[in-house]
């Protein structure tokens, strides 16, 4: 297992450039303009001359090969220039944003803790009340908890996150006053009560993400669950006298999680990725907003540098997945 | 499900029969599941209201009488009428054809391609890494410069093959489809890994069976309940997605109406007139529910440990 | 208003040369930047030499057009010569979209260096009311009140946050349904939906309009697929080019009688738009009204396509050309729900004369995006009608009503860029706009300006639909507030208060 890991490891590098050139192109071969956004009293030659300006008169390869030495070479030097206070190529042409002019890290990191914050804790809740709903539905098939449990994943994946958060909205923040319809990024949680509105917050963004999450992964932990309760061990666990609980709990649930942990793995790059609809419901202005808005206004480094992290995510985390299953069934072999 | 009635129905009467084929079997297990007899009804309902409806409610979806706007339900517009006075159950008809066929056939094109790599990658393994960095492309790829692009290589090259609103269908179905198939992809994929290793595939192996009679026989029916999820879920992805696509002036033209975009449309006016919203998210809710409900009877009916009882 | 000079240059009192080639502008002395240090010439000085660098890539530089040189006698004496007579020279330093930015903070970031500048980007020193001190981008400023601002009284407030991000809707149900905001701005939204906002009692819409107007434009070329690379181009010398019967004075006419423009504005727009008849809506003295452009009049739009010999030969409720081409056409724009639904109430109007219409939208980032790459960009246009806003900045719609010369056509030699976007082409138009530059005389601008604008209209270059305006909502308890169309709505934020109570 160690040297399949090792081996996925040292394959990742060249995935991961075949994946940033593949993005690169595609990117460059999309209709669109970062200009699109000037108003159009600004005449065309002005905006030749600003396209100009942010190097987009150099052939494509060279602007790949620029974004490849800024991205994994002058990047991780200025994080470590953070962390450690030194000065390494200082002054070396950072990944910068055509639509703000600042530094593509620099925005990232900004919006990283409303996005973990919301779409983070989402997911964490979703996970944690999704597994034990669909554990519960499949051992009581067909009770009226199954019933329950099955209408109201199946409605909350059916109705999208733009129509429940608004309606959230106009009951809670309308109506009643209870949660601010609008996501302070710059608030701080210093003590108990800056805490308190921090919950207060998040309750409505998290409650609609969570309720999405929760649903799909209850589904396939129902599904696994009930496929694995009529196998012969289970039979065969129960006539040994095994407790009931540790024959579901530990029997079933382990032979039942490679769908599920496959699930989740999937699910936690698109944390980092953010929830475009839901944050522009609540305005919390993370990274899937900011996602939406470089592509809309065709910030290809901010597009690129963002997709390409995700990318790296994805493949961090299907490993990690493949990893889990040969812990959670030690008869899969990679080698 | 259409091949279930291939098999004379009256030989289910006579329970006990050794002679019962193998389909008029799942048929009976199917039927006897009510919730799966529910889902089909109510799915099928939906399929003939929309098809049908039009034929009985003779009124045009796209004709504007600007006069009787923001209606409620009354006897002349019984779902009421829209922001520039358009009846809105002529459009739940017309927009719930578009939206199934949508659905139904981006949700089969995602799950086919995305079993095909699943079984594929799992059994084979020399094609499990390749399959997998693929997938792995696949979900880092961003969806909407993507879809730019497709539109942008191919949408003229359909509509001169397959006229407007059948180019842009295909376009439509198949961008959904090609992008959403990485998830079913990966699941089918870890089930797989641990079912090959299992006795009774070790067993069927040593008796000589051949690889395809492996997979259709004994792998792809261990699967299924993974997939009928993933189809349930499918088929609400696809709506929706369709609705963002259009939206966007990636898809369909913008006064056609689709469920997800007349949900899309009545968010605005979700204080005022709560009803535009309401209908289109019943009748896609309604939809992926019998789906699912479906799906379960499907499974159950095609399990032969839950067959027998 | 002089906000930083003493008075106004004019010819009278001898700020602006008898030439018109030079305007002399007096700062008020005693002004300071925010950080304390004086507001000098040099600094408007570095402001031009910053925004006319060949490698900067400023968005402004329109702004300095004609320029020939900026020149500082001393340090509260600025003189802007011009390279000919200019009878507007109120372009270069004058408004929001102008600013002048401190010689001694960007001295570091001209030309190719201005993209390394973000802090100085983020945190500009200027000499208004508030100063930044948190820069988040598109999400959250933060600024608090300037303790160097010219008028010791203001402002009244000690800190501003402005929050970006979220949809028109969000903005105006933040500001009048749950109080969160005080102010938000471009509220684009269907006048019940805002109307509905407004019962939750917390704050008030209002509007003002300038120059935007939401038009049709007509392609006065051949979008057709089958001509290939001169879809769209005119003049092809092999003929061909011209539309097949947007060209024709009886068609655009009754396209355009078939209209119900007050019912476009109940519609989309309702107190935030007024009937569109003219090219230039604004100012009153260009505005060139069409005739009856209030009525809609479908008989009559009917009986001019009779009479033009325009008639539905096979019964299929089409009408086909004398040609026997089929009268149908297609309709894009970019994506927006009030334009989508004036797209389906122009569809059905114009069906009921016997034109089909295929409806198409686009969204916003590629239909205005200059990607020559890309079918579907308002410049290409391969389409037989468009609809988009267009206005222009300021009070003068010369450079404006440049856009319907001939030379401004967008074509595959110019990459598609250029303004002329219905590719109109009159020489008498050409001759005319050419007088306009030329002319200083106010009275006689306006009426040139005015016949500009009726030739493009009565010519076939588009339709005006609706005179937009902004509308903003603000706060109840928010006073001072005066929505000026022509500058930033922030321009008087200064002279914000909060009404007690």
């Amino acid at each position: 297992m160690l040297t399949y890991t090792i081996r996925r490891l040292v394959l990742a590098i060249p995935t991961l450039l075949f994946i940033s050139l593949v993005i690169f192109l595609l990117l460059e071969l999309a209709p669109g303009d970062p200009m699109a956004n000037v108003p159009l009293t600004v005449p065309d030659e002005v905006k030749q001359r600003m396209r100009e300006a942010l190097g987009l008169g150099e052939p494509v390869h060279i602007r790949y090969i620029k974004w490849v030495i800024q991205f994994f070479w002058v990047e991780p030097l200025h994080i470590i220039n953070n962390l450690f206070g030194t000065s390494f190529a200082a002054d070396a042409q950072r990944v910068i944003s055509w639509q703000s002019r600042s530094p593509v890290a620099d925005i990232i990191a900004e919006r990283m803790p409303q996005t973990l914050w919301v779409v983070g804790m989402s997911y964490l809740i979703g996970v944690l009340i999704a597994l034990p709903i669909g554990i519960i539905s499949a051992y009581k098939q067909y009770s009226w908890f199954d019933q329950i449990g099955t209408f109201v994943a199946m409605v909350g994946f059916s109705v999208p996150t733009f129509f429940t958060g608004v309606l959230l909205i106009v009951i809670f923040s309308v109506n009643l006053g209870w949660f601010p319809s609008i996501y302070d990024t710059t608030h701080e949680v210093t003590d108990w009560d800056s805490f308190v509105f921090q919950l207060k917050q998040i309750v409505m963004p998290v409650s609609v993400l969570a309720l999405y999450n929760a649903a799909q992964i209850s589904r396939f932990m129902r599904a696994s669950m009930l496929d694995n309760l009529n196998q012969d061990y289970v039979r065969t666990a129960r006539a040994k006298g095994l407790k009931e609980k540790t024959v579901v709990m530990v029997h079933v649930l382990r032979n039942s999680m490679i769908p599920v942990v496959t699930v989740i793995a999937l699910g936690v790059p698109t944390v980092f990725g953010g929830a475009i609809i839901t944050e522009q419901v609540f305005k919390v202005n993370g990274l899937g907003q900011m996602l939406i808005i470089s592509i809309q206004g065709n910030d290809l480094p901010m597009v690129q540098t963002l997709t390409f992290i995700f990318a790296i995510l994805i493949v961090l985390f299907n490993l990690i997945a493949d990893i889990l299953y040969g812990v959670l069934d030690p008869r899969i072999r990679y080698d | 499900m259409t091949d279930t009635t291939q098999e004379p129905v009256h030989s289910s009467n006579q329970t006990g029969d050794i002679s019962r084929s193998y389909w008029s079997d799942v048929w009976r297990q199917f039927r006897s599941h009510k919730g799966a007899m529910a889902g089909a009804i109510v799915f099928f309902g939906i399929i003939f209201a929309t098809l049908l409806g039009p034929w009985f409610y003779n009124v045009d979806a796209t004709f504007i009488d600007i006069r009787s706007r923001n209606q409620g339900p009354s006897f002349d517009h019984p779902f009421g009428t829209d922001q520039l006075g358009r009846d809105i159950l002529a459009r739940m008809m017309a927009g719930g054809q578009v939206s199934m066929a949508v659905g139904m056939t981006a949700m089969l094109i995602s799950l086919i391609l995305g079993t095909l790599v699943g079984v594929l990658a799992g059994y084979f393994k020399s094609l499990d890494g390749p399959l997998m960095r693929l997938t792995d492309l696949f979900l880092a790829l961003p969806l909407l410069p993507l879809l730019l692009v497709i539109i942008l290589l191919f949408r003229d090259p359909l509509n001169a093959a397959f006229g407007p609103e059948g180019g842009i269908f295909i376009l439509m179905v198949s961008a959904i489809g090609i992008t959403s198939w990485m998830q079913a992809a990966r699941i089918v994929r870890g089930d797989v890994l641990a079912l090959k290793e299992r006795e009774f595939v070790l067993a069927a192996r040593s008796i000589g069976t051949s690889r395809t009679m492996m997979i259709m026989r004994h792998i792809l029916p261990n699967v299924l309940s993974p997939i009928m999820v993933s189809a349930t879920l499918g088929v609400a992805n696809a709506i929706i997605t369709e609705s963002a696509l259009s939206f966007l002036g990636l898809g369909f033209p913008p006064d056609f109406p689709t469920w997800g975009r007349l949900l899309f449309d009545g968010v605005d006016y979700l204080q005022q007139y709560p009803e535009r919203v309401i209908f289109p998210g019943v009748a896609i809710s309604l939809v992926v529910l019998s789906v699912n409900y479906m799906g379960d009877g499907l499974r159950d009916a095609l399990d032969p440990r839950i067959r027998g009882r | 208003m002089p906000w930083l000079a003493s008075e106004i240059p004019t010819v009278g009192n001898g700020g602006v040369s008898e030439d018109l080639t030079t305007i002399t502008w007096n700062i008020t002395p005693g002004i300071v930047w925010s950080d304390g240090s004086a507001f000098t010439s040099a600094d408007v000085k570095f402001t031009y030499d910053y925004c006319t660098h060949p490698e900067g890539g400023c968005a402004q530089l329109t702004k300095f057009e004609g320029v020939s040189s900026v020149d500082t006698p001393d340090d509260l004496t600025v003189v802007v010569t011009f390279e000919g007579p200019t009878p507007n020279p109120y372009g270069p330093f004058v408004g929001g979209e102008s600013p002048i930015i401190q010689k001694a903070q960007f001295e570091g970031c001209i030309g190719a260096d201005a993209s390394t500048c973000t802090e100085q980007n983020f945190g500009p020193i200027g000499t208004g009311p508030f100063v930044v001190t948190e820069f988040r981008t598109n999400d959250v400023i933060q600024m608090v009140a300037n303790e160097n601002y010219r008028d010791p009284n203001k402002p009244a407030f000690a800190s501003v946050t402005f929050k970006g991000g979220g949809d028109a809707t969000a903005a105006g149900r933040s500001v009048m349904e749950t109080g969160e905001f005080d102010y938000a701005w471009n509220l684009q939204l269907a006048p019940d939906v805002i109307a509905g906002m407004a019962e939750g009692g917390l704050g008030t819409p209002v509007a003002g309009f300038g120059p935007l107007m939401e038009r049709l434009m007509l392609n006065n070329t051949n979008p057709d697929p089958a001509r290939g690379d001169m879809r769209s181009v005119k003049d092809d010398p092999a003929g061909g080019s011209e539309h097949p019967f947007l060209g024709d004075p009886a068609v655009y006419k009754a396209l355009s009688m078939a209209i119900d423009r007050p019912l476009l504005v109940e519609i989309g727009y309702g107190q935030a738009g007024n009937t569109g008849c003219s090219w230039v809506p604004a100012p009153d003295a260009y505005a060139s009204p069409i005739d009856n452009c209030e009525v809609q009049d479908i008989a009559g739009a009917n009986a001019m396509l009779d009479a033009a010999g325009y008639m539905d030969t096979n019964g299929d409720g089409v009408r086909e050309t004398p040609d026997g081409v089929p009268m149908s056409i297609l309709y894009q724009t970019s994506t927006n729900a009030v334009r989508q639904d004036f797209q389906a109430l122009i569809k059905q109007w114009w069906s009921e004369i016997g034109v089909e219409t295929e409806l198409r939208n686009i969204d916003a980032s590629v239909f205005f995006g200059g990607d020559a790459g890309s079918p579907d960009t308002f410049q290409k246009f391969f389409a037989d009608v468009e609809m988009y806003a267009n206005t222009f900045n300021g009070t003068d719609p010369q450079a404006y009503l440049g856009n319907g010369l001939c030379n401004k056509a967008p074509r595959p030699d110019t990459q598609w860029q250029g303004e002329n976007i219905s590719r109109f082409c009159m020489a008498e138009y050409d001759a005319m706009h050419a007088q306009l530059t030329q002319t200083a005389d106010i009275a006689e601008r306006q009426r040139i300006g005015r016949e500009l604008n009726a030739m493009m209209v009565e010519n076939g270059g588009l339709i005006p639909l609706v005179h937009r305006g902004r509308v903003s909502a603000h706060a109840n308890s928010l006073g001072g507030i005066v929505l000026n169309v022509w500058d930033s709505e922030l321009w008087n934020v200064a002279d914000w208060y909060r009404i007690d109570g």
